[in-house]
């Protein structure tokens, strides 16, 4: 640890047994933990329904925008665009706290989840949709012609033909952005959702010690490792293969 | 309507948190001319590492990124910054936040340039050496220009990201653009602070956004 390089006396570079013991009694501390767990647990039930909640509205609504896309509708298809450069470019936190302290003055009041919820499902849809039309696009025109020639009509083309391949290529950048977005989660503390982390910095306060947040920290790590290697996997089993 | 515009859209609330604002949106882009170079440094080190092939190297570099790639960027944020007082580091608050997005952003971007480096063929290595250039010639200038190339679009992305990022510093009290509009959110009791702010981040990403998709769309096509 670089601070006990200035503080100990005899071999500099090497921690003494006062500083490490310091050293988990900050960050490691059993009586904090003992203390905070359940709290932290409860935090890690709230993250993984919201992360869960973002990923299926977030989705389905990406995948829909796209489908309306596909019909080319000018005016339609120009209003999507619209939707998701505007939230792509704002950043989470901001459409976060802007319909969350902002949509009230206007009598549009909202809980923090709901705020958190509908914020980070706007983005993921945001991304969602591009990422599904670039898919669409990459699925060759004649797959669409066949398709309509043997009698589909344009939304069966579409959902039997098109969206199956255009999936497919979609994963890996999609997989991606749902981790980051999940992960997104998180910024529902400032608003003062009640989830990991929210608990483990009000936690590390309350008892003037930072276990909390090692225990959020791990708490993380519980739920998102797990995704992100697997993430990882799906990304090798899918990988297109032409 | 009035009302809309009295709270969301009022000019003379707007001139008077301008300044604020405006000292804000300079230390947005401090912070991210800071973030984004060192990141991008940082991110090819970590790929050229990885590109030495050496296994247990690797494996650790792996689980480098990974281990940041599964962390919420706020919890790293709020464990730095109210970790390091306990280890006795007094970090100033520029350089908390910095160390921060600057560890989560290194494994992004090294992540993509991994990618990059792996993209180019061993025939290019081959032939530059082949010509007399050192190891390291041939890494700096045939391997990474044609990697970068190959990548650019999931780095202005990820820099796109990045510069995203930069708004959780509110969350401990910096002083960037997000952290003065609501502090002049909650002075004015108007929201008009912060939906300026929402405009320029717009204003200052949107054209990051056009450029990565018409890149993007490329790629996916060409996959």
């Amino acid at each position: 640890m670089p601070a006990s390089a200035s503080s100990s006396p005899r071999f500099p570079g090497t921690p003494s047994r006062v500083e490490l013991q310091r050293l988990v009694f900050s960050f490691f501390n059993a009586d904090v933990a003992a203390r905070y767990w359940p709290d932290i647990v409860y935090g890690m039930w709230v993250t993984t329904y919201l992360g869960l909640a973002v990923v299926g509205a977030g989705l389905a609504a990406g995948l829909a925008l796209a489908m309306a896309r596909s019909f080319q509708l000018k005016p339609a298809s120009f209003l999507i665009v619209v939707f998701a450069d505007v939230f792509r470019a704002l950043p989470p936190l901001v459409v976060i706290i802007v319909l969350f302290f902002a949509f009230p003055y206007v009598g549009l009041a909202m809980s923090a989840f709901t705020a958190t919820w509908l914020a980070l499902s706007l983005v993921l849809a945001a991304f969602a949709e591009e990422i599904f039309w670039a898919g669409i696009l990459a699925v060759p025109k004649g797959q669409t012609e066949a398709a309509r020639s043997t009698g589909m009509s344009r939304l069966q083309t579409l959902s039997y033909v098109i969206i199956p391949q255009a999936v497919r290529l979609t994963i890996p950048p999609l997989t991606n952005r749902m981790i980051a977005i999940t992960k997104g989660t998180a910024l529902g503390s400032v608003v003062a959702v009640h989830e990991i982390i929210y608990y483990a910095s009000s936690g590390a306060s309350e008892a003037g010690n930072p276990t909390p947040l090692t225990l959020g920290a791990a708490a993380y790590l519980v739920i998102f490792l797990p995704v992100v290697v697997l993430s990882r996997w799906i990304e090798t089993r899918f990988a297109w293969k032409r | 309507m009035d009302q809309i515009l009295e709270v969301f859209f009022n000019v003379a609330i707007l001139e008077r948190v301008w300044p604020f604002l405006w000292r804000g949106v300079q230390m947005t882009v401090a912070l991210s001319l800071v973030v984004v170079p060192v990141g991008l440094a940082s991110g090819v080190a970590v790929a050229m590492l990885y590109h030495l092939h050496l296994k247990r190297l690797n494996r650790f570099l792996m689980a480098y990124v990974d281990f940041f790639r599964a962390f919420p960027p706020l919890v790293l944020l709020l464990f730095i910054y109210g970790g390091l007082p306990f280890l006795g580091l007094d970090l100033p608050l520029f350089a908390t936040v910095a160390l921060a997005f600057l560890l989560n952003t290194s494994s992004y971007y090294g992540e993509i340039f991994r990618a990059g480096l792996e993209s180019v063929p061993a025939g290019q290595a081959e032939a530059a050496r082949s010509t007399g250039l050192s190891r390291w010639q041939t890494m700096l200038w045939v391997i990474l220009p044609q990697a970068t190339r190959n990548v650019l679009p999931d780095l202005i992305g990820n820099t796109l990201e990045v510069i995203k990022l930069t708004t959780l510093a509110s969350v401990v009290g910096f002083t960037e653009l997000l952290n003065n509009a609501r502090n002049a959110q909650a002075l004015t009791y108007n929201a008009t602070p912060i939906v300026a702010a929402a405009l320029i981040y717009l204003i200052m990403l949107w054209p990051l956004v056009r450029l990565v998709s018409r890149l993007e769309h490329k790629s996916i096509a060409l996959r």
